[in-house]
């Protein structure tokens, strides 16, 4: 689709030949200027994560300092240590793994479900209830935090990874995303053709669903797993830097003086940070991609 | 069990998929007699046995087709209103009791107020007053950059996926993680920052201690953030803009500056909406950023509360003073607040759609 219009434009282009031919379209080619700019801000965004890594190598008594400094010291390692056991960023980065794989796999599963049901099935107040969920879609975290404290205080799951686990187990978001997805990507007859073979409607979920709906939910697993995984406010009010902290909650108990070596706290940020950057190194397309898609859809 | 399948559906099967068939454009009356047809219609010839067998397969089948969107559903609407929808209806009930944070199930009533209270408290207003501050000095910056870099990444570039990944990067990064590092950057003493300031023969700047230049590195950190994200939402939408409408502006003779300001930016007006609605309730939101900013020191958001947020002061309430209902109240008064914004932000839109 996109390479035939792109061609047809080029084409429509080359028979135009007005003066003004070069200022016209995305066809363009970017110039040094272009070029300078972007790198500048690529820097820009990329300094202070490259800064952590250089503060996390060197020692606290080089960070009280001026010039601050520029490249790597010898101590990253030993930081990075420091930060693993005294500061818990072990069990913080296994309990964060835990959680977000569990909130990615249950989002992914169950707005898979209903987002299929929404797109192409018929049943009663289908169109009121996903008014429902699109209208809750923007309400802040802030507004259930109360309720939810309290729920969470009388089953006695304070410091335990269920509450951070369960309250965000679904998302709104990830119905709507994978219901546009599949009212698109789904032919209606495919599921049609699978009925009439006389499937039932969980056998049309496994083979006709499912696998259409394979790109979209491997998007969508990423992205809530990179939401999951940075999540705050909530985290911070469930859990306990000394209980089962999750990466988040680990890393609020260093920058509020847990440990007051600047050095470690860096080392303590990188660990946090680490996994889902190497996460971006090797899917970094398809995330892009998926908000990119989002975004067009949304 | 799957042949079974393959040889027992054709016959009874066939009528009732198109017949109760969800996914059929019928309508509730025409599907009533199609069901009805495909019952009077005479049985194949067969044994009593396989009637019957039949008879309960399309049964179970109807069956099926009927309640499965629901058990689809079902999961998620669970959740969603398990800690969902109840705990923002609850939150309302509780803005309206004393909930301390120590007896959490204890719940007196006493009216308004916990709203009463909260309109007296300068904490609030000043609360108030930093949440739209540090809201504008974060959100306009950060769609203007992010529009500009989009537009950049619009062209045909050498290791445009590297740029696109790039930008995003501090997408990936936490709160946490990225306001520990500012925390460093923005030092008075030995920030690099005042480093670089102090080149150019600024004397050092107070970042945390001063009202204005603590919001504004507190907006630097949202800023770092989320431009790059805002950017490939921008760029997503710029790449849905047809070319003959460039074509037609550039045989007018429109400079690219003009392209710019007479195509591009109208055709993303829904897009910038969009960014704007959600930029504007991240800004309401804030937490993590003023609450790590202030080092060890709690959630004041500074010795003067000069960078609380509502966010923070919510937190403040409701665990460092343990007043629950209180925390309820700020909770619903941002609701209000939001409202209103988005209300404004539609009244807007809809002036921007008439006059276009």
């Amino acid at each position: 689709m996109a390479t035939t219009s792109q061609t047809g434009g080029q084409r429509t282009r080359n028979v135009i030949s007005g003066r003004n031919r070069k200022g016209a379209g995305r066809q363009l080619h970017g110039g040094r200027i272009t070029h300078a700019v972007l790198i500048l801000f690529t820097a820009g965004s990329l300094f202070p994560l490259v800064w952590t890594a250089v503060a996390a190598s060197r020692n606290n008594t080089r960070l009280a300092q001026t010039p601050p400094p520029f490249w790597f010291g010898g101590n990253l390692f030993k930081n990075l240590e420091i930060a693993w056991t005294d500061a818990n960023m072990g069990t913080a980065l296994l309990n964060t793994t835990i959680v977000a794989g569990a909130i990615a796999a249950g989002t992914v599963l169950f707005s898979t479900l209903a987002g299929f049901a929404f797109a192409k099935l018929r049943f009663r107040f289908k169109n009121l209830l996903l008014l429902l969920v699109i209208g809750t879609m923007m309400v802040p975290p802030q507004l259930s935090v109360v309720p939810l404290y309290m729920l969470i205080a009388e089953l006695s799951w304070t410091d335990q990874l269920q509450s951070v686990i369960l309250p965000t187990l679904v998302s709104a978001f990830g119905v709507f995303f994978m219901r546009q997805y599949l009212t698109g990507a789904l032919p209606t007859e495919l599921i049609e053709a699978a009925r009439v073979d006389g499937a039932s409607s969980w056998r049309v979920v496994w083979h006709v669903v499912f696998p259409a709906a394979r790109p979209a939910m491997a998007v969508l697993g990423i992205l809530t797993f990179v939401m999951a995984w940075n999540d705050f406010f909530w985290p911070i009010i469930a859990l306990t830097q000394n209980g089962s902290p999750t990466v988040q909650v680990a890393l609020t108990g260093l920058g509020r003086g847990y440990i007051p070596d600047q050095s470690v706290i860096m080392a303590g940020a990188l660990l946090g940070t680490l996994p889902l950057l190497l996460a971006f190194v090797i899917f970094g397309r398809h995330i892009v991609g998926g908000i990119m898609q989002g975004a067009v859809k949304g | 069990m799957a042949s079974s399948d393959a040889t027992a559906v054709p016959e009874a099967g066939v009528g009732d998929t198109t017949g109760v068939g969800d996914t059929a454009p019928a309508g509730p009356r025409e599907r009533q007699e199609k069901r009805q047809r495909g019952r009077e219609r005479p049985a194949p010839r067969g044994e009593e046995r396989d009637d019957r067998r039949r008879e309960r397969r399309s049964r179970w089948y109807r069956r099926d087709v009927r309640w499965s969107p629901y058990a689809f559903i079902a999961p998620f609407f669970v959740f969603f209103l398990a800690f969902g929808l109840f705990p923002l209806l609850y939150t309302g009930w509780a803005s309206l009791h004393r909930v301390e944070l120590t007896a959490p199930t204890d719940m007196e009533w006493v009216g308004l107020r916990n709203f009463s209270r909260l309109i007296s408290d300068d904490f609030f207003w000043n609360a108030l007053r930093n949440t739209v501050t540090i809201g504008i000095l974060s959100t306009v910056p950060q769609l203007l950059i992010a529009l500009g870099i989009a537009h950049l990444l619009n062209y045909r570039l050498r290791g445009s996926m590297f740029f696109r990944v790039a930008v995003l990067t501090p997408y990936a990064t936490s709160v946490a993680a990225a306001t520990l590092v500012f925390v460093l950057l923005f030092g008075r003493d030995y920030g690099m920052i005042n480093w670089v300031l102090g080149l150019a023969g600024i004397d050092p700047v107070d970042w945390q201690n001063g009202a204005w230049t603590s919001q504004l590195a507190v907006s630097t950190i949202v800023i770092w953030r989320w431009t790059g994200y805002n950017a490939l939402i921008y760029l997503a939408a710029m790449q849905a803009i047809p070319d003959d409408l460039y074509e037609s502006a550039a045989l007018d003779g429109a400079s690219r500056w003009q392209q710019f300001l007479h195509v591009t930016v109208p055709s993303l007006r829904p897009t910038i909406l969009f960014t704007c609605v959600v930029s504007t309730i991240g800004a309401t939101q804030l937490f993590g950023e003023p609450l790590l900013f202030n080092g060890g020191a709690g959630a004041t958001g500074g010795a003067d509360h000069q960078f609380q947020t509502l966010g923070l002061y919510l937190y403040e309430q409701g665990w460092v003073n343990l007043h629950l209902g209180r925390a309820s109240a700020i909770a619903w008064t941002m609701f209000l607040i939001l409202l209103i914004i988005g209300a404004v932000n539609w009244i807007i839109a809809r002036r921007l759609r008439k006059s276009a």
